[in-house]
């Protein structure tokens, strides 16, 4: 009686061990690279396009460029890029495929009077060219630059979005996007950049060129600090191989963009 | 019943000293055989948990110059420890850290500078000058400054030092086209809550080593006419000065090692260290970049590591021979 029992476990176990391998072998693997800033979207899409569809993404953070560059030789399926395409990027027949859009706010301390500020004196301020709030229409008050530390993705974004790469002069460097919003918060005269997701009451969000930050302004474009998270394909979507179409499926999903939300992103739809 | 388990116990170490043959002896000198066991498992333990100190202290050697090494290989070391800039992330990457280095030893001097004189006069105040009443209620209050996790000094500083600092700044500055303007989150903050931080270190150490110092000897200095004011700074503490260079030094590894406070009150850009500016302690670059640097740029940040390591490791060897040292001059 035993014996049986065991027999038809150790059957039914290895049964199930089998079609586990027959599985798997059906399924490849989508390769991505590229922009850092994705990392976080990226680790996330990974680990629940695993959980529920059991393809695994093999995903590499090596910089916008490189990632545009592998996938336009082929190494990989989707290179990821955290900025537009360039257009003789796009003349290789690399298409690009915006999955969603990175937005960050401007915060200022509850007092301060400015509402609006224009790009181009936001990028006078974080180079230090314009140290007192009076110069861009607020009250005379020296402006106090916060900033995050170097290798923050908002940093990098904020940098890259506003054309002062390794130019700004930081008056203070803080290392979480908790403590930048509280040290506005208490600091009179003070700026700083966070994701737009997580800004709350504490401090005043600027707008810029006019434009409010807001979800709605960024998905149409109105709202300039922002960026797009674009995952490139060699030719269309539709072009690519079952498992690849069949990932940028998923991203339009309802479930896809619940994780987009997530990571603090701005869906596309 | 107590009582007479004590006589028994009494006796039974009675016995044992005079070595007489009752079977209990033999369990407490450890004959029997699983006794011996017990005392050799233990031995083992013991030698297993002494072994576990040095290993660490071996195996963080070990890594740190490992992991520490690299960098300067690729950046170069004169590069490293002399370059101003620091600019891990930029299209052509500096990894200067002199400023950083700089800015610790400089504010470890002014922190102990203002630090050690408070902490010594409280040291007498305890030892010499306090009733034993008022000393009753001051001696808890230090050691309870000891107890105060470092990051609740940093909210303090980040509460009330910073916002003073940033009023002073403003009204320093107000002219000044080359300021950055930190809002008060600066050098002169994070001196501040450092020297506010080594005092139980101070005080501790220096009262130990004034309490040390025999009565007899002040007795004399008051019987030959000197003042006690006279007696404590011309007697009493040169006689302590070994035990008083030894709260010194420890204050130092106390304020070189520090980076929970400082990293909330010093603004943490990388500056001269100048009063009013925003700086970087060895410390504090390590603690804000950790989280998101790789590849050169966390190597180097181990290299920063590195540097720190080697000036404890320096200030616990001057430690040691001033021990050593005092221990001859006491004697």
């Amino acid at each position: 009686m035993k014996k049986t029992i065991k027999l038809i476990l150790s059957s039914v176990l290895a049964m199930v061990m089998l079609s586990g391998c027959g599985v798997g072998a059906e399924n490849d693997v989508i390769t991505m690279s590229g922009s850092t800033s994705m990392e976080k979207l990226c680790n996330t899409l990974k680990e629940e396009y695993m959980n529920k569809t059991g393809v695994e993404i093999d995903v590499q953070f090596t910089g916008s460029g490189a990632g545009v560059q592998a996938v336009s030789e082929g190494v990989v399926d989707i290179g990821n890029a955290s900025r537009a395409l360039k257009e003789e990027e796009k003349q290789k027949g690399i298409v690009e495929n915006v999955v969603a859009l990175d937005g960050i706010g401007l915060i200022v301390d509850k007092n301060n009077s400015i509402e609006d500020i224009s790009k181009e004196n936001l990028s006078k301020i974080f180079k230090g060219e314009v140290k007192n709030w009076s110069e861009v229409g607020g009250e005379n008050l020296p402006i106090i630059v916060i900033g995050r530390e170097a290798a923050s993705g908002t940093r990098g974004a904020f940098e890259e979005i506003l054309g002062v790469e390794d130019e700004c002069l930081y008056a203070q460097e803080i290392n979480s996007t908790g403590a930048v919003m509280a040290k506005v918060a208490s600091t009179p005269g003070a700026i700083g950049y966070v994701s737009l997701d997580v800004i709350d009451e504490s401090v005043k969000t600027l707008k810029v060129d006019g434009v409010e930050a807001s979800a709605e302004n960024i998905k149409n474009g109105s709202y300039s600090v922002q960026r797009p998270f674009v995952m490139a394909t060699k030719g269309e979507v539709s072009e690519q191989s079952e498992t690849v179409k069949e990932f940028f499926n998923y991203l339009d999903s309802e479930e896809g963009q619940q994780i987009i939300t997530m990571v603090g992103l701005v869906s596309t739809k | 019943m107590e009582k007479l388990i004590s006589i028994a116990s009494k006796m039974a170490i009675s016995r044992n000293r005079n070595c007489q043959n009752i079977e209990n002896v033999d369990s407490i000198n450890g004959k029997s055989k699983g006794k011996s066991f017990i005392e050799n498992f233990m031995k083992y333990i013991f030698t297993i948990c002494g072994f576990v100190a040095v290993a660490s202290v071996a195996a963080i050697t070990i890594y740190m110059i490992i992991s520490g090494v690299p960098a300067i290989f690729k950046v170069g070391l004169g590069e490293m420890l002399f370059g101003t800039v620091w600019a891990p992330t930029a299209s052509n990457p500096s990894f200067g850290i002199a400023y950083i280095i700089l800015t610790s030893i400089i504010g470890t001097l002014f922190s102990i500078i203002i630090g050690v004189p408070i902490g010594l006069l409280t040291a007498v105040f305890l030892s010499e000058v306090a009733s034993k009443n008022v000393a009753k209620f001051v001696k808890p209050a230090v050691e309870l400054l000891a107890g105060i996790p470092s990051i609740v000094y940093g909210i303090l500083g980040l509460l009330i030092i910073n916002p003073l600092m940033g009023k002073i700044e403003a009204s320093l500055f107000a002219n000044s086209t080359t300021h950055i303007m930190n809002g008060g989150a600066n050098f002169i903050s994070a001196i501040l809550v450092l020297a506010i931080m080594i005092l139980p270190t101070v005080i501790n150490s220096s009262e130990t080593a004034l309490r040390a110092v025999p009565t007899h000897i002040r007795q004399a200095s008051l019987a030959l006419g000197a003042t006690p004011t006279q007696t404590i700074f011309k007697v009493t503490i040169p006689a302590a000065k070994s035990g008083i260079i030894t709260a010194i030094v420890l204050g130092i590894g106390r304020a070189v090692g520090e980076a929970m406070a400082i990293v909330l009150v010093s603004g943490n850009a990388v500056n001269i260290p100048l009063p009013f500016n925003s700086v970087r302690f060895l410390t504090t670059g390590i603690v804000s970049e950790m989280s998101y640097a790789s590849g050169l740029h966390r190597e180097a940040l181990f290299t920063i590591g590195l540097v720190l390591f080697i000036f404890i490791m320096a200030i616990n060897i001057i430690i040691n021979k001033i021990l050593k040292g005092g221990g001859k001059v006491e004697r």
